[in-house]
């Protein structure tokens, strides 16, 4: 007799564990993937800069911890953006480098015009090589890469205040130490 | 003569442009399809390559073609895809310790349910 109940509960209780575990899985964004280059040293590159006409490759940002933010003029979400990097930019002394991911020197030039430039430097990036070699799959994007040129930390999607205050900032310094 | 030759040349290369990639071989050709049907665009999550649109979708295509005319086995393209988007950009999951219970979860079902199914035809047997 108990048997019977046990079993007759069996679906009920299975049923249980998957609204718990959907539940679970409901706050978290699938879309937000794990980087594997997290841990692994920037890919190698060279690419030309947007209005210093100077060509950089990752060799030149060693030594120092550095923030790479991949953004185009196409990309509605690097517009909403665009206010919290500016801050941030200023009020930090880390490099910060924009990514400019295929986009045309007149389309980006017009929306820096526009937004104003919070980079210290930006590296276009026409073809988008290097972005896959990056593994950016949706502007923006940012990763900050520590002083020997390991990639610390990646980011997919806006860059808020919020992630930069409990985020970003203490990484810097831990990474600085 | 020559010059319809030359602006079928002209147009040939055009159209190859557009959609079609200048494998050397069907076998090159296969290989293409059969990667970008097993490779997950980024952007739109739940679509492969191959159905996808997406600007970085093409792109991906782009390096997926130029590796089979380059003639990089299927290893080594799912490989160089996910040094860099991690497993998640295959369909086909390999198997290690993360995936472990992916691949054994229906196996062991068929198992539990097996070993019921025996149990309850042995009973009414008796």
């Amino acid at each position: 007799m108990n048997k019977k109940i046990i079993f007759a509960l069996l679906p009920l209780v299975i049923f249980a564990a998957l609204l718990l575990l959907l539940y679970i899985n409901m706050g978290k964004h699938s879309e937000q993937l794990p980087s594997p280059l997290i841990g692994k040293p920037i890919p190698v590159f060279q690419l030309p800069t947007l209005y210093s006409q100077r060509t950089l490759s990752n060799e030149d940002f060693k030594g120092q911890v550095w923030l790479l933010n991949v953004f185009g003029s196409w990309c509605p979400s690097c517009r909403i953006e665009h206010p919290v990097l500016t801050q941030f930019a200023q009020s930090t002394d880390i490099p910060v480098i924009g990514l400019n991911w295929k986009d045309e020197f007149d389309d980006a030039n017009r929306w820096l015009k526009q937004f104003g430039n919070p980079y210290d430097e930006i590296l276009v990036d026409l073809d988008g090589d290097v972005a896959i070699d990056m593994g950016v799959y949706g502007a923006p994007e940012n990763f900050i890469i520590d002083a020997d040129g390991i990639i610390r930390y990646k980011l997919v999607g806006v860059l808020t205040t919020e992630i930069i205050k409990t985020e970003i900032i203490p990484l810097i310094e831990k990474l600085r130490l | 003569m020559k010059k319809t030759l030359i602006s079928l040349l002209i147009f040939s290369q055009v159209v190859i442009g557009i959609e079609v990639y200048p494998f050397e071989s069907e076998e090159q050709e296969t290989r293409y399809q059969k990667l970008t049907k097993e490779l997950r665009c980024l952007v739109c999550q739940n679509q492969n390559l191959a159905d996808s649109d997406a600007g970085l979708a093409k792109d991906l295509k782009d390096k997926v073609a130029e590796f089979v005319i380059a003639g990089k086995s299927e290893a080594q393209i799912t490989q160089y895809m996910i040094d860099r988007y991690g497993e998640f950009v295959s369909y086909q999951p390999p198997m290690n310790l993360s995936t472990l219970f992916l691949w054994v979860s229906p196996m062991l079902l068929l198992l539990i349910g097996g070993v019921i199914l025996t149990i309850r035809i042995q009973k009414t047997q008796q």
